[in-house]
């Protein structure tokens, strides 16, 4: 057991004693660690990720029939194709997001995290990370067979543009998704009931599998607060340009930018809510206890 | 390598109040604590006692209502991140991680919160798993492992920052014989292999905390009733020594051994135990104490008798407790285990 002999160099005072450097690598090492699992699971579960782009598929098909149905504009199919990809982000952030912090909590992590040296910004932003990649490779495959098997043609003229609303929208999403975690984490038990909650209306006011601009006032207020709904809506705007998603509702630069407002308000509440957490936490004994 | 000259824990009129309905709790109680660098030190007491709490609150977890605590000088309160660079816990029936994961990868992950490079972080990890014993079970999924094996992962998992002072809370529960023996071997080794490693175990397990500890602490209701190593506990109760003595060839019988020094008393066993061969009496000695126990072996051999076996009775930690506190040590009898006989053959 030559591991356990190996001598050490360091007092305990010096052994605690980290570099600003130090700690942000080992915060950043962190991120990684953490996104870990989710990439893995990937390739560890195949039949869970066949689920995951399949069912999302079918929903987004039974759109394009209807509106086909309807003899709806073309670009209708194009928009249902689109929300269909962008729902696998929403699930993610829904069930892998904001209810994970109170999961980790049941299996007894979240105490662990706690007692290691590590901001748990880190944790939460690795189970971001790993989510986003993961829900990638599902988004991809829906817009991909969807725009294949219905025929979508987009209209791109901006892609630097486009590609940093796809950006921006992610960062704004999965930042909210860290807000989520912290309350869902606060209200216990009724975590999983409020992502069961969350999850349609939000389908609904972010346009999922419409313009949004078509709700008025309400899809206003959607676009003014909802990550998805503003980040899709301009995307769907830079996809199929002069079409219905153009009508009503404010440029994709002027969303850009209430994206990075988003992005930053939400990384911010989030470690801030973290922080408070910690605090009541170690205060009141609870929250990070398995059961509680 | 010079241990420091902080104590490695220390707690000062350490107090924890829950605020429950319809009345607080209060889980500690005026804890006043000393543990040395290097030092493994055991909390021993039924459960609510109070030391799961002294724990949490150890390793950050948890604040103080009123006192002080600090880990190796740094105050819990307020250098949580010092002390967390400092320690690693293991609990006893941890679920943690990612079932989906295997041991390898779990390892790893916990790795990188700690900040051990990737390619350092792995190499690690293969030797924790190696020196834990769960080379077979390295790409294992975790959830397809045993308790035992669970268990000697999370004693990896906490071993991968090579910590300062490990608190074990208790660690072999929930695991059957083989699998906490194994355990506790695994604690001994890691503690006796390097000096300066501070252990601070809770157990209710009185064996565990004697086999284990070099100083225990008894405590109830978030008080320490005593502290001191086992032996020293054992005498509050008792304050002679008792020897279960067989004797071959001893002619004069225990008549022959009544007026030596120290001896208090001494005679022939007649408990109806296992009858001895032919000519080999038992013999109940009590001493005054263990030293005049030398007076007695070398008046045997100048008498030309033979000691075929010699057993001590001790009073157990149970003893102690009940002595302490006036009652059982817990309602379930998990920790009971008797009077247990030190056997020197």
């Amino acid at each position: 057991m030559t591991i356990f002999a190996r001598p050490r160099t360091a007092s305990p005072m010096e052994a605690a004693r980290w570099s600003p450097r130090r700690q942000l690598a080992t915060n950043l090492r962190s991120v990684f660690g953490r996104a870990y699992p989710r990439l893995i699971g990937l390739a560890r579960e195949p039949s869970w990720t066949f689920f995951e782009v399949l069912l999302p598929f079918l929903t987004t098909s039974a759109f394009v029939f209807v509106y086909r149905a309807l003899d709806a504009p073309a670009e209708y199919i194009g928009f249902v194709v689109l929300g269909g990809a962008m729902t696998a982000f929403w699930i993610n952030v829904v069930w892998m997001m904001g209810a994970q912090l109170w999961w980790e909590k049941d299996a007894g992590n979240l105490e662990l995290y706690f007692t290691t040296p590590i901001d748990l910004m880190s944790v939460l932003l690795g189970m971001a990370l790993g989510g986003l990649v993961a829900s990638c490779l599902r988004a991809g495959v829906v817009l991909l067979v969807g725009t294949v098997v219905y025929g979508v043609s987009f209209g791109v003229d901006q892609w630097v543009l486009l590609l940093a609303v796809f950006v921006l929208t992610l960062t704004a999403l999965y930042g909210f998704g860290m807000v989520l975690a912290s309350l869902f984490l606060l209200w216990g038990r009724e975590a999983f009931h409020l992502a069961q909650l969350l999850q349609e209306p939000v389908y609904f006011l972010s346009g999922l599998n419409f313009p949004v601009a078509r709700l008025g006032m309400l899809g206003a207020l959607a676009i003014s607060t909802l990550p998805l709904a503003v980040g899709l809506d301009a995307m769907r705007q830079l996809a199929f340009p002069g079409g219905v998603a153009t009508y009503g509702t404010p440029s994709p630069e002027i969303e850009a930018a209430l994206l990075v407002a988003m992005t930053c308000f939400f990384l911010l509440a989030a470690r801030f809510m973290l922080r408070t957490i910690e605090r009541m936490a170690r205060h009141e004994g609870r929250l990070t206890t398995r059961g509680d | 390598m010079s241990l420091p000259s902080v104590p490695a824990i220390e707690t000062r009129g350490l107090r924890r109040v829950y605020k429950t309905k319809p009345k607080p709790i209060v889980a500690l109680d005026g804890i006043d604590l000393e543990v040395a660098p290097g030092e493994f030190f055991g909390l021993l007491g039924p459960n609510g006692a109070g030391k799961t709490t002294l724990i949490k609150i150890l390793t950050t977890l948890l604040l103080p209502t009123t006192g002080t605590a600090r880990v190796f000088g740094f105050d819990v309160a307020r250098e949580t991140r010092q002390i967390r660079r400092l320690m690693n816990i293991v609990a006893g029936g941890e679920q943690s991680g990612y079932g989906l994961l295997q041991v390898r990868e779990q390892l790893w992950m916990f790795s990188q919160f700690y900040g051990l490079g990737t390619r350092e972080g792995w190499q690690r990890v293969d030797e924790l798993i190696e020196a834990v014993g769960l080379d077979e079970q390295r790409n294992q999924k975790v959830s397809s492992l045993s308790t035992g094996q669970r268990q000697k992962m999370n004693f990896a998992r906490g071993l991968l920052n090579d910590p300062w002072v490990f608190f074990l809370d208790e660690p072999t529960l929930g695991l059957d014989v083989s699998a906490a023996r194994s355990v506790r071997e695994l604690v001994r080794t890691w503690k006796d292999a390097l000096p300066g490693r501070t252990i601070l175990l809770t157990t209710h397990y009185m064996a565990e905390a004697e086999e284990l500890c070099e100083r225990i602490a008894i405590v109830d209701h978030g008080r320490i009733l005593a502290i001191g190593t086992p032996d020293e506990l054992k005498h509050r109760v008792q304050s002679e020594s008792i020897f279960r003595l067989e004797v071959d060839r001893l002619e004069r019988g225990a008549g022959a051994l009544a007026g030596l020094p120290g001896v208090v008393s001494a005679s022939t066993a007649t408990d109806g135990t296992t009858p001895a061969p032919d000519g080999v009496q038992t013999l109940n000695l009590i001493l005054d104490n263990d030293t005049a126990l030398g007076g007695v072996v070398t008046a045997l051999g100048s008498m030309g008798a033979q000691i075929v076996a010699l057993r001590k009775s001790e009073p157990s930690l149970e003893d102690v407790f009940v002595e302490l506190v006036g009652r059982g040590f817990d309602e379930d009898g998990a920790g009971s285990n008797g009077h247990h006989e030190a056997v020197a053959r």
